[in-house]
């Protein structure tokens, strides 16, 4: 009678367990956080890239913006989900590179918390001036920032953001030290820049580019090795004579830690199918968007640029003696 | 004057193509809706519905979006006349006579009164979105830091017209709203401020959870309290609209706020939430009985309306020709824009004439679908007045809650919001009324961002503010409004009036 139970029960477990089984990953919708606004730059991308994955996976991938404190607030929350693969988050240079050094309480460690899914893409940070600056290119603007910097004023969009940290680097490169004003978003920002109030500033291509071509604003180099196909003309920072300034503001899938590795393949090979499919490639190149070499794609590969990103700019950000907001 | 012709043909040809026709429609009567049931605002439901805009042509995008924003404006002003609630910065003064009206069985002509004086005002607001676009999106440029606090400074300065008791009072109101402002991280050093150690707390605080706290939430208390009855509503519809008494006396105020909201609504930076704030102080000082204001007065309905509607319109102006959005729902808008590849900018016009275009005619279109959708639920939302307080409260409170999580998904909001309501409950027993320090607070942001900047800027001299002619004008007119609210004479008549 007991065998009987016991065979019973062993019977049970095993369709029980083929049941958990027969439905593979995924069974219902993902949610993906994007720690920002819906509309920015990240929230685009996210939907532009969540849309084929959605096709890929055969569930849908629904956003969820949780926006705050640079963007730290929604991955902390995702940091702490269920690693069942049904909440992943749209990572950013912000969140994962800049935070530790920006953030003392920050509630998560961008290389031990994560599992990494794989770069989305690139969006390279271009150096803007307002447009009757004078200087014609990039060696000159170079040599003005240098000879006048206590009279300059550089404009950001807020502590923590992408125009705050790329252009610590670039004055912290070029050894100089402007008046740095702070602005709550990068429209205000380039609102001022538009008008003259303030001399430059650094962001990323999808924010300023339309506002060079219809001339409002100068663009002196784009800090990536190619030029960017929606704005040929700009001169990469190599051509223009400052090779040692490379920023781009990239964006990234993370699961949450342990996220079992096939549902971070399956993630993985989603993301790519993505990242190949030609609409989407050309959505993502309308904005400015570089997207990532076969090398790049890779969790593994997305592990090691989080940790070369850290060594980069925490000594950067930690000289400016700011913290995030 | 030709080519503006060929354009409008171009707008109105895309526009009323049928599926932009109905996208129109239907942006216009989810916005009304969303609008309507306090707490739910347009960002949290245009966030919803970016999806759904994937699959759209961007044009037929945005003119859904648009209808939603706009829509909303429209049911903001229906739940701030009929429950007291301003679901919207620029509502928080269609509260101070809207509901008084509601209150005196006259909900339908301040409803109706809303809604020709947004229609009048939309109307002419698209007008100078379509031919003066261009050439004013430049003037809004000359408006650097120093110009924009002295704006702000003006702003705060209409609360002492706005206060409707002691001047004393409105002006601690006006700096505990500051102070409130101030809450969270600093804007140059990232340093948390009054935060008190809560996390959720480092974004600052959310106007929604102020508005639903200080005015819903109290509203409830407030009425739960009191042995009043509900208000009487009349049955007969015919005489829910404004008269032609009522059109004489709001024909002014419509066309003075269209003007205000017009020129404030092109400011970056959201300059169109002092609009409304700035057209009522107009109208109370301009009336020839301003003590009959806060007590149900028509003009304070039309023109703080006309007014918001307008720089509703004209805010449109910052985004489609400079690229720069003006406020969060604007921000939306680029998105949208962004995910079909549109990047909004200086060239739009030029490169999607069908796009500019088509969104200008569709305002129109969409402010005359506002209207026919809401005169004739005029006599609907009225008769919502007469459902009983033990539903009506419990849903308000109900719909509050959900509005206000559904904004940063935050438990912690919903308390604050509770919090808040308490609050403005006691303030209120005291004579402390909620107006001032919503306006302290919309403003203190900006009036702080702004003072900072121009002062980095200047390298710490105060010189610029009086220095630069525009910036030094604004200054001038705040002077002149407080030497005239608080001239004793003015003062004494005032208290008298306070009094009776």
């Amino acid at each position: 009678m007991k065998q009987m139970q016991l065979a019973t029960l062993a019977v049970m477990a095993f369709f029980w367990a083929g049941s958990a089984q027969a439905q593979p990953y995924p069974s219902r919708p993902i949610t993906e956080i994007v720690p920002f606004a819906a509309g920015g730059p990240t929230d685009v991308i996210a939907r532009i890239t969540g849309e084929y994955m959605s096709k890929v996976l055969g569930q849908q991938i629904v956003i969820e913006n949780m926006k705050g404190a640079g963007g730290t607030t929604g991955i902390t929350r995702g940091a702490q989900a269920k690693a069942d693969g049904y909440t992943i988050m749209m990572g950013h240079m912000g969140t994962h590179a800049a935070a530790p050094a920006l953030y003392p309480k920050l509630k998560y460690d961008p290389t031990k918390d994560f599992e990494p899914i794989g770069l989305v893409v690139g969006t390279p940070i271009l150096v803007v001036a307002k447009k009757d600056f004078p200087a014609k290119d990039l060696k000159e603007f170079m040599a003005y920032l240098k000879a006048n910097q206590s009279k300059l004023n550089e404009a950001h969009a807020g502590v923590g953001s992408v125009s705050f940290t790329t252009c610590s680097l670039f004055d912290s490169q070029l050894g100089i030290k402007p008046a740095r004003v702070a602005y709550g978003g990068t429209g205000p920002a380039l609102n001022d820049l538009m008008g003259g109030q303030v001399d430059y500033m650094c962001d990323q291509i999808v924010s300023v580019a339309e506002q060079i071509k219809g001339g409002k604003i100068k663009a002196y180099a784009i800090a990536t090795a190619q030029r960017s196909p929606a704005l040929p003309d700009v001169p990469t920072t190599k051509e223009a004579g400052m090779p040692e300034f490379q920023a781009s503001a990239w964006n990234a899938l993370f699961a949450p830690r342990g996220t079992p590795k096939e549902v971070v393949a399956k993630l993985n090979d989603a993301l790519l199918k993505a990242l190949d499919d030609p609409g989407t490639r050309q959505r993502l190149l309308d904005l400015g968007g570089v997207l990532p070499d076969p090398s790049e794609r890779s969790p593994d590969a997305l592990a090691r640029l989080v940790k070369k990103e850290i060594e980069r700019w925490t000594p950067v950000l930690k000289a400016t003696g700011a913290i995030g907001e | 004057m030709g080519e503006l012709f060929d354009n409008l043909r171009l707008g109105f040809a895309t526009a009323l193509s049928l599926l932009n026709l109905a996208l129109c429609l239907g942006g216009c009567l989810i916005g009304t809706l969303i609008g309507v049931l306090p707490g739910i605002g347009p960002i949290a439901t245009i966030a919803m519905l970016l999806p759904i805009t994937f699959n759209l042509e961007p044009t037929g995008a945005l003119i859904l979006l648009a209808g939603i924003y706009y829509g909303a404006q429209y049911g903001g002003s229906t739940a701030a006349i009929l429950v007291n609630i301003p679901g919207e910065a620029t509502s928080v003064v269609t509260v101070l006579d809207g509901h008084p009206m509601a209150r005196q069985g006259r909900g339908g002509a301040a409803l109706g009164i809303a809604a020709i004086g947004s229609f009048i005002a939309g109307t002419i607001g698209t007008l100078v979105v379509a031919g003066l676009g261009v050439p004013l999106s430049e003037v809004a440029l000359w408006f650097g830091p120093p110009e924009y606090f002295s704006l702000m400074l003006l702003g705060l300065s209409l609360a002492i017209v706005l206060a409707q008791g002691s001047l004393l009072k409105a002006g601690a109101m006006v700096l505990l709203g500051l102070l409130l402002s101030t809450i969270g991280a600093d804007l140059e050093t990232g340093q948390d401020r009054l935060t008190f150690g809560f996390d959720d707390l480092s974004d600052g605080l959310d106007f929604a959870v102020l508005a639903m706290g200080m005015f819903g939430f109290a509203e409830v208390l407030r009425n739960l309290e009191s042995d009043e009855p509900q208000p009487k509503i009349e049955s007969k519809i015919g005489r829910l609209l404004p008269s032609r008494a009522d059109f004489k006396q709001a024909l002014g105020p419509i066309l003075r706020g269209t003007g205000l909201g017009a020129v404030l609504g092109i400011l970056p930076g959201n300059g169109a939430v002092l609009a409304p704030f700035a057209s009522y102080a107009l109208e109370k000082r301009v009336a020839d009985d301003p003590s009959r204001f806060g007590k149900g007065a028509i003009e304070g309905v039309a023109g703080p309306e006309a007014a918001n509607n307008a720089g509703a319109q004209t805010a449109f102006i910052p985004l489609l020709t400079l690229g720069i959005p003006p406020n969060a729902v604007m921000a939306l808008m680029v998105g949208a824009m962004t995910i079909h590849g549109i990047i909004p900018g200086p060239q739009v016009i030029t490169n999607r004439p069908d796009l500019f275009w088509g969104m200008v005619a569709s305002m129109w279109i969409g402010n005359l679908a506002l209207l026919a959708i809401n005169l004739p639920l005029i006599g609907l939302w009225v008769r919502l007045l007469r459902v009983p307080y033990r539903l009506m409260f419990p849903a308000i409170l109900v719909f509050c809650c959900i509005g206000i999580y559904s904004l940063n998904n935050r438990p912690s909001d919903v308390l604050l919001m509770a919090g808040f309501g308490l609050a403005a409950h006691c303030l209120y027993k005291f004579g402390f009324e909620p107006a001032p320090l919503l306006l302290g607070f919309v403003l203190g942001r900006l009036l702080e961002e702004k003072l900072r900047q121009a002062l980095v800027l200047s390298r710490g001299s105060f010189l610029p503010f009086v220095s630069r002619p525009v910036s030094c004008g604004l200054l001038l007119v705040a002077l002149a409004v407080l030497i005239v609210a608080l001239l004793p004479a003015v003062s004494k008549k005032r208290a008298e009036v306070s009094l009776s």
